[in-house]
């Protein structure tokens, strides 16, 4: 087979030479999936309303509390979270994140895309990982960055009224640092959705189903169920991260988020079951 | 090398693929020959271990396909239906492909120029013409120089020129001693390109033959002779063997000799010939003929009839 000695030699750059010269490897397919991520319209898209949303968002509600403090009851300014009120652009930001983390696989499957990666990476799993961990990667760097943004400029506008916080204080950083991570463990739900259920519109709709549907389903819980299921909800355990103030009955920041990752993982790990069992 | 052992696959009540053994061997075009629904995509699709075997088992070059650690070194495959991201640029998704192995981006450009997608690479495939959506489908399948190429009715729903295009370049992978492994439902194509045939149907193998023997097998042997004496030729010519039918007054059909005895009788017993062809069944017919016993929809009515010309 002379014409693959050819490629072999072409492919002699310096880290070709600890790597074998040509075939598949678990960074190579992250190295693909960068390239699919970053040349589709769509990506870019998502990902730049996200991070508009997390900070536009942020801005404007902090600079609405300010402006109203003076009419808000003391009830309600006891419980306000200035942290938590200049991320808030984070529910809606997660729609847009989501929704791209489902479109990465399912898009594959629409276009039929997906049987030229399966034949290119037969064994399948390592395009499971490689889009999960790139996808991750990319969202966990840029939505930290807009939730640093949103922060500041969420506090510049508060501390008119003095009603601002900083980094140092308790459980700021961890929140505003969470904001980014919660954001990743969304994307990765949904790419795992997305693999689970091969399409785009059942994998959309099962992520608003479970990050804001069953949330008002269990509103309609008896009051002593829903304090003993409220919490474990993936929404409202994985948002528990970026909280500064927590509900007496919510778990803690670490606790819930760890749930919220277990709940990610659980599908991502039905996702490589089936993606190994089924026919492309 | 292709070798298909005892490979079988049902889709819960349906098989698809029904007990098929085979080998394609490297340096011809082998062509897998079989009406629509009987298991071509299916069987090539198992080939690359998209679709999983029910029962029997696939090797390439003597492995598993899943084994090989550059798959698309070993082999390449254009499948029937499209396999490719519409949002992406023909460069992007051949990059992306190529990655996946370490291949070099000059074998992407390489490749580009080979298929004559050059001028229109940086556009997105979701407004490429189904010519240009084939080129880019060899063109991913070409990346990994491999030593089998595998393509799945390629010329469906191209121009005479892009079919010409194809069949050459089939022709040149083999005459490089690549194994070429094409379907298609028509028996017309395969003729063209082809050596050697897989012919399948229902599933099941039906030939496994060199395209000049499936051809020599098919042909009725027919004669047709013109001639002014035809009924004193005729009289001559019948035997327990040999069998005439006349469709005008000047003209026999004559079957079970071959075109030199009959003109020899006809010198001998100086009767005037104005024409002695050789005549070839239809290689339509002849599939048709080996197949009818295994398509899957007969047209029984002639509105059925009608619809399947017009749609084929
Ligand atoms: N994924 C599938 N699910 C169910 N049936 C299928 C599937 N793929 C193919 N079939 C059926 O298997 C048979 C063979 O199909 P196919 O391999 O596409 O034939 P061909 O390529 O020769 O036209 C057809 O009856 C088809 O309907
Ligand atoms: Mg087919």
């Amino acid at each position: 087979m002379t014409a693959v000695t050819e490629i072999d030699r072409d492919g002699g750059s310096p880290r070709a030479r600890s790597e074998p010269a040509v075939g598949v490897t678990q960074l190579r397919v992250m190295r693909s999936e960068w390239t699919k991520l970053h040349s589709l319209r769509s990506t870019r898209y998502s990902l730049l309303a996200a991070l508009a949303v997390i900070i536009g968002l942020g801005i404007l509600i902090s600079w609405g509390s300010a402006s109203h403090w003076d009419e808000e009851n003391p009830g309600e300014r006891l419980f306000f979270d200035p942290t938590l009120t200049s991320l808030s652009g984070i529910f809606l930001a997660q729609l847009a994140v989501g929704v791209l983390g489902v479109l990465i696989v399912s898009g594959e499957y629409s276009t039929g895309m997906i049987r030229a990666t399966m034949a290119a990476v037969p064994r399948r799993l390592p395009v499971l990982w490689a889009k999960t961990a790139v996808f991750a990667l990319v969202t966990f760097v840029l939505m930290t960055v807009a939730s640093f943004v949103a922060f500041a400029a969420g506090q510049a506008m508060l501390a008119s009224e003095h009603i601002s916080t900083t980094l140092s204080r308790p459980g700021v950083l961890t929140a505003v640092i969470g904001g980014g991570l919660y954001l990743t463990v969304v994307g990765t739900l949904g790419v795992a959705l997305g693999a689970l259920l091969r399409s785009t519109a059942g994998g959309i709709a099962t992520l608003f189903g479970l990050l804001l549907v069953l949330p008002i389903i269990v509103l309609f819980l008896p009051a002593s169920w829903r304090e003993h299921i409220e919490k474990y909800l993936p929404s409202n355990a994985g948002q528990a991260i970026f909280r500064v103030l927590h509900e007496p009955s919510a778990l803690s920041s670490w606790t819930g988020f760890a749930l919220f990752c277990g709940y990610a993982l659980a599908a991502l790990a039905g996702a490589a079951v089936l993606l190994r069992r089924r026919d492309a | 090398m292709i070798k298909v052992e005892g490979l079988t696959k049902r889709y819960g009540e349906k098989t698809a693929v029904d007990g098929l053994s085979f080998a394609v061997e490297p340096g011809v075009v082998t062509g897998f020959l079989g009406p629509n629904g009987s298991g071509k995509s299916t069987t090539m699709r198992m080939i690359i271990g998209l679709d999983e075997p029910t029962s029997g088992r696939v090797m390439v070059n003597g492995r598993c396909y899943r084994d090989f650690s550059a798959p698309l070194c070993e082999v390449g495959a254009l499948l029937e239906a499209r396999s490719v991201h519409t949002g992406r640029s023909a460069t992007n998704h051949l990059l992306a492909l190529a990655h996946t192995h370490g291949i070099p981006r000059r074998r992407v450009d390489e490749v580009i120029d080979l298929v004559g997608l050059r001028e229109v690479a940086r556009k997105r495939v979701g407004g490429f013409s189904l010519g240009m959506g084939q080129r880019l489908g060899i063109a991913s399948a070409l990346l990994g120089d491999p030593s089998i190429m595998i393509l799945d009715e390629p010329v469906n729903g191209l121009d005479p020129e892009g079919i010409r295009w194809i069949r050459n370049l089939l022709k040149g992978l083999a005459a490089e001693g690549k194994t070429v492994f094409v379907s298609s439902h028509l028996m017309s194509e395969m003729a063209l390109t082809a050596e050697h045939l897989i012919v399948i149907g229902r599933g099941r193998l039906i030939a496994d033959t060199s395209v000049a023997d499936f051809i020599h097998s098919a042909s009725a042997n027919t004669v047709k002779v013109r001639s002014p004496q035809a009924p004193q030729l005729r009289e001559l010519l019948v035997s327990v063997d040999v069998t005439v039918t006349a469709s005008a007054p000047d003209i026999l059909e004559v079957t079970g000799l071959t075109s030199e005895q009959i003109g020899r009788t006809a010198a001998e017993n100086d009767i005037v010939l104005y024409e002695l062809t050789p005549q070839q069944a239809s290689l339509e017919e002849a599939f048709m003929d080996l197949t009818r016993d295994s398509v899957e929809y007969h047209a029984d009515t002639p509105t059925a009839k009608a619809a399947t010309g017009a749609s084929s």
